[in-house]
Parts: structure tokens; sequence; C-alpha cells
């Protein structure tokens, strides 16, 4: 079981957060919604719930819950540039459908 | 791909997509106009509310409401109805030589003819922007947000007062404009042809009025048009026409009022739509009914679809290549759904054309998917187009020449420069006078600006050294500036296009040039004459002036006279070959002359020196 930045990633990662002044690291998870039936959720972390898994890429702490490590398990986070639009991109091998848009997906 | 940033803990996920850029395509038409959206390297056209994909370039303007755009402003009643007026942007009132449903009238400037409305007067810019706008507005419903940015289509031979114009029109409207990319480059995105790294593409575009082709070859990630052709009054109507004639004829019914032909020629239209499919359509005219078949069809259709063939052999022997060069043809215009139009394209490339996509539709598909790429939506190997000059820059020489200094399609931002001369001794000023366009003659070419260079010191003709640059920046701006190399005087001109100010006939440009090559070379070639006569006699003039009375006895000087005055005589003739002759004849009876003149000059130089002087 992992979860696995790009070093890319990592460096953009790492930056946001020595931007932002504060947090552990950043939380990878799934919740339920869009038009393919789930979504990513990537968000800074403060505090560690109970039941969180720690993986730890190129110095940055990816934290997941243990829930949405079934969804997740195997994927990839980079950081690309398309064009003048940049941001964060997953590589989820447990994707069996995306929506048109890349936003929602089904396991 | 969507892209994600990362949101405050607990703040979710839908919120924190970085959104896409909304970037559409624009196929601006004489007849319809659409919009269409690319996503992932895949376009679709978007329709309005009720589905419709097309939208009819229409406007009515009403007294005192806002102006009803499309099939709402067919549909209403009332105010002045504009169509076509794409051929009215960057047009004086001189450039439109044929009957319009409404009434134009030349702008106080001299600038671009206006049109009469019951709102008012109203520019070609802003029927194109109100166009715009409602296919905007289109957009935007369907994608959800405002439009960051479009790509607008234009005729390949619309030059720069045209472009500007429809850069304008977008501006009226409220858009970014990110890039005008010429109709038959649209097309050859939408089939992906730009992916290719070479190749030579054939556009065939019939519409309804009007029949465009054009050859492109692509290098290097750049389109560049080779040549085009066409004729602007031959479409798909045409089609309906020769049926309707068919009709009248084999029903042996009277042609009848305005209203039955009309009726006819729907009818007309209707069998030829069935024929796409299928092998035959049942006909009726007044009592008599009948039935008209594919094979039928193709006899009466192939008398025109001959001429756009002949058009298409053109076009590849103007630019020195055979069908075997060509690499695709792209069928473009709701007139090639014919199947008979497809196989003779294909008879004569010897390959299937791309057909696939909608042919209404391919050209604002190929605008959507650059537009896409321009904005940056997308990314690995998407090729971007570079702008070019679409019409060659130039300036008058003697005898009213074109000399083209900066070629068309050249790519910009672009620097050219060029050395000329004086024609006359003594000539210290220097008329420069700038125009655009690809004819040989410049009364056929849109002036753009003229200028004079001053201080050039009295030399002998052809001594003075004057280089002429043009410039072209990123935004397509014109500088032009002359200098005279050896006493350093210089002067410029900045080059803003004028909008239908020339006299002469400018429509479609290009295709014109296609057309009358052969004239426009015979035409060159009598310039040069005349221009090579009057330097000869200019300069046998002048050395008559100086020795004749010393070095020639009174036959001589007749006989030259005599020369003299028969070339002078033929040269405001049309006979460049008679110039010819009498310019080599003025020549050799000249040559004895020229030679005492020389010893003459040496004898001169010599004298007082003692012969064993000069010995050594």
């Amino acid at each position: 079981m992992a979860i696995s930045l790009t070093e890319n990633a990592a460096k953009h990662v790492a930056a946001q957060l020595a931007a932002r002044g504060k947090g552990v690291g950043i939380r990878i998870g799934v919740t339920t919604t869009g038009c393919s039936g789930m979504a990513y959720v990537l968000e800074f972390v403060d505090q560690l719930n109970g039941e969180d898994r720690i993986f730890e890429n190129h110095g940055v702490s990816v934290i997941v819950d243990a829930k949405s490590l079934a969804y997740l398990d195997g994927t990839e986070m980079d950081f690309v540039k398309h064009g003048v639009n940049e941001g964060f991109e997953f590589h989820n091998p447990n994707v069996k459908a995306e929506c048109g848009c890349g936003e929602s997906f089904t396991v | 791909m969507v892209l994600f940033s990362i949101a405050e803990p607990g703040q979710g996920s839908a919120r924190q997509v970085v959104r896409r850029k909304r970037a559409v395509g624009i196929d601006l038409g004489t007849t319809n106009s659409l919009v269409a959206v690319a996503k992932e390297g895949r376009a679709r056209v978007l329709p309005d509310a009720h589905g419709n994909r097309l939208l009819p370039s229409l406007v009515r303007f009403p007294e005192d409401a806002v102006p009803l755009v499309g099939n709402e402003a067919l549909a209403a009643d009332g105010g002045t109805l504009v169509s076509s007026s794409k051929r009215l942007l960057g047009r004086g009132l001189s450039d439109i030589n044929y009957p319009l449903p409404y009434v134009l009238q030349a702008a106080e400037d001299g600038g671009m003819v206006q049109i009469r409305t019951e709102a008012g007067l109203v520019s070609p810019v802003q029927v194109g922007a109100e166009i715009l706008k409602a296919l905007a507005g289109r957009a935007g419903d369907a994608l959800g947000g405002s439009i960051d940015g479009v790509v607008i289509t234009v005729p390949a031979y619309f030059d720069e007062a045209q472009r500007q114009s429809t850069q304008a029109a977008a501006r009226i409207a409220g858009l970014n404009v990110l890039r005008l990319l010429s109709e038959p480059t649209a097309a050859a995105v939408a089939y992906g042809l730009d992916q290719q790294l070479t190749g030579t593409v054939v556009i065939y575009d019939l519409g309804g009025g009007t029949f465009d082709v054009s050859l492109m070859r692509l290098d290097q990630g750049v389109f560049t048009v080779v040549a085009t052709g066409g004729n602007s009054a031959l479409g798909g109507d045409d089609f309906d026409r020769v049926i309707a004639d068919w009709l009248l004829q084999e029903s042996g019914q009277p042609c009848g009022s305005k209203e039955d032909y009309r009726l006819l020629l729907q009818q007309a239209r209707v069998a030829k739509h069935q024929l796409s499919t299928a092998d035959k359509a049942r006909v009726q005219v007044g009592s008599w009914q009948g039935s008209l078949d594919r094979l039928q069809l193709e006899r009466l259709i192939d008398p025109l679809l001959d001429q756009t063939l002949l058009a298409c052999r053109r076009v590849l022997r103007d630019a020195g290549l055979q069908v075997g060069d060509i690499s695709d043809v792209v069928l473009v215009g709701g007139s090639t759904r014919t199947p008979r139009v497809r196989e003779r394209v294909k008879q004569l490339f010897g390959r299937e054309p791309l057909s696939s996509l909608d042919p209404d539709e391919v050209v604002a598909l190929g605008a959507a998917l650059q537009a896409d790429v321009l904005v940056g939506n997308k990314y690995g190997d998407a090729a971007l187009l570079l702008d070019v000059i679409p019409l060659s820059l130039g300036i008058e020489t003697m005898g009213g020449l074109m000399e083209r200094i900066v070629p068309r399609n050249s790519t910009i931002p672009v620097v050219r420069a060029q050395e000329f001369t004086t024609f006359k001794d003594g000539q210290t000023a220097m008329s420069l006078h700038v125009y655009q366009g690809e004819r040989e003659l410049v009364s056929d070419c849109r002036s753009l600006a003229r200028f004079d260079l001053r201080g050039i010191p009295p030399m002998v003709a052809g001594a003075a050294r004057v280089r002429v640059t043009f410039q072209v920046d990123a935004d397509g701006l014109l500088q032009v500036q002359a200098e005279e190399l050896t006493s350093g005087a210089k002067n410029s001109v900045v080059v803003k296009p004028s909008f239908g100010l020339e006299e002469t006939q400018i429509t479609a440009m290009i295709r014109s040039s296609m057309e009358s090559a052969a004239l426009d070379k015979a035409q060159r070639s009598l310039r040069e004459r005349r221009v090579e006569a009057l330097r000869h006699l200019e300069a046998l003039h002048a050395a008559l002036q100086q020795d004749g009375a010393t070095l020639l006895d009174e036959d001589e000087r007749g006989t030259l006279e005599r020369a003299m005055r028969e070339l002078d005589a033929a040269t405001v003739g049309t006979d460049a070959r008679l110039i010819e002759t009498l310019t080599e004849q003025l020549n050799s009876l000249s040559r004895d002359f020229a030679g005492r003149r020389m010893d003459a000059g040496i004898r001169a130089a010599l004298a007082g020196q003692q012969i064993d002087a000069i010995g050594e």
C-alpha cells in the first residue's frame, strides 16, 4: 500500500507548505461526488486523525485516511503545466472510468 | 486532464479544481456562422438553446430597439435586415459593384461603407460584432461562463483592411481575439493535418454561392497558402438552378411567376438532397409528375463541376505542382455532400478526399482546436500555427510596376530591405508609394501609403543607392523607411491601412491575380520594354545635344533622329515586340556615334601630351 509524489510535485508541495507557514503535510483522499461517482480531495493537513496513514515522499508527508487508501493505492501525484494552466494531476491505477474532464472517476 | 490545487483543511474538493480557460473557434461566414469548442484535442459545435448549430449571418436593425441576430432576425418584421455583411468589411463604396437588398452610403471620411438602417447608419463592423456577440453568448451559456479568448476564421484572400475590420468587430463584441486564422488552414487543422511534419494540402470549398480552392504547404508547423483560386459566383445554388430549369423543360410547363420559380428551386433543392442517399427522387411541376435519378443529376451538374476542377488544375499549375504532389484533399462547404462532387474530386486527385467531418462545421472545428492550443489547454506536440503576412508588400517602381519586398506568407515579425536607384541624371528626390497585393501592376494592388525621400545628392542616373526597408512588427504594424546610403538622407512612414480608399477594384486580389497571371506577364513585359526604350532615347537625346553638331554630318543625324521618332511613337502603343525591335535598331544605328564620342573624349584627355609620353 503506497501513495507517491513525483519529485516535481513534492517540490511544489514543499514550497506551498513553506509559503503557508504551517501544516504537517498534505491529505489526498476521495469523496463521493462528481458525475462519475468519486472525486479527489487535496488539502493541507494541520492535525492528524486516528486512522491516517503517512507516506514520506522526497521529504513531504502525504496523509491518507484508511478508507480512501483502498481507492488510491498505487496513485502517483504529479505537478504539470498545460500551457498557461498548472496544477497537480493524479495517476490512479484503480480508475476504471473517468468523466470527460477527469474531475471524477469510478473504480 | 483536470488539474488540482491544494485546499485548506476541510474545504473539500469541488472548488479547488483549476479552471480550464474557455476558448472557442468562430467561423464568421457570409451566409452562416458557427461557434465550436475543443477539449482534449476533440472539437464540437455548440448549438443554441433550440439545438440549431448554424447561425444565419443576418442582423435586423429595428428603430429604437436592440438588433436581432440569426433566426430571430429572420422571423421578425420591421427594421432593416442586413445580410452578407462579411463582403462589406473593410470595403469602400466604390468596391461594391453588385446589388444588395439594402442601401449603402459612403462614409464621410471616405472610409468603409456604411449601411442605412432604421436604427441609423451602421458600419459592417457593427453588424459583424452583433453576430459575434450572439455566438459568444451561445458559447458562454453552453460552457458556463464568459469566454477567455476566440479564434476567428477569415478567407485566405482577406487583405489587411478586411482583417483589421474583423478584429475591430471582435473588440466591439468584447472578445479577446487570440488569432485570426485562414479558413483553409482551419479546415486542415480540423483533420489533424497540422500534426504531420510536411505536406501539400488542397482545400476544396464549395458553398452555397461561392467556390474557393486553396493549395497549402505545411512545413515545420507553418501552413502557407501557396495558391488560391475559385469562382465567387458558383455554388450549390447553381445546382438547384440547373435542376429547376431541367424540370421546366421536361414538364413543358410555363416558367410562371417569380414565386413559382422560387417554389421550383425549393423542390429542386429537396430532390438534390434526396439524391445524396437515394437513387431516385420524385418531382412534380403543376400537373406533371416525374422523377429525377442520380445519372440525370450528374449530367446536369457535371458542367458546373468541370469549372471547379478547372480552377483546381489552375491552382496546381500556378504552384508548379502535379496531382501526385498532393498529400491530402479536404472537402469544405455544404455542397460537397453531393456524392458526385466527392467522386469528381477523387477522380482528379486520384485519392479519397477527407470528408468524415460535417463540411459546414469543419472550419469552426479547426478554429476551436487552434483556440484551445493558443489559450494553453492542450499540451504535448500541439502545433502552434504562426502568423503570416496574407498579401505581399512592396513599392511602385518605374512604369507602374509592383516590386515586392516582403513576399506573401512571410512569418511576422519580419524585416526586409532592397536597394533602388535613380532613373534620371541629377534626380534629388524620390517618391515612394507603398502597395499591398499580388498583381504585377500597382494599379491592380491596394495603395497603403506614400511618402517622399528628398536630399539625394545630384548624381548620374543609377548612381544613387536608396535602401528601402520594410518592417512588420508582431502586431502586424508596417513601417517603411527609405535611406540614401551615400548621403544618409532618410525618411519613413508608419502604415495604418485605410479602409476602402482605393478606387481600384480590389475584391479577391489573390484570386484575380491567379486568373490574370498571363495577362500580367504580358503587361509587365510591355512596361519594361517601354522603360528601356525611354532610357535609351533620353541618353541619346542628351548625347546629340552635346556632340551631335560636331561628330555627325547632316545625313547621319537625320537617320538617328528618324529612328528616335519612330521608337518614341512605338512606346505609346502596346506592341512590346515592336518596341524591342526598334530599340535594338536604334542601338546599332547609334553605335558608331557612341564610338566617335568615346574617341573624342580620349582625344580631349590626351590633348597637349607628347607622343612619346603616351607610348610609355
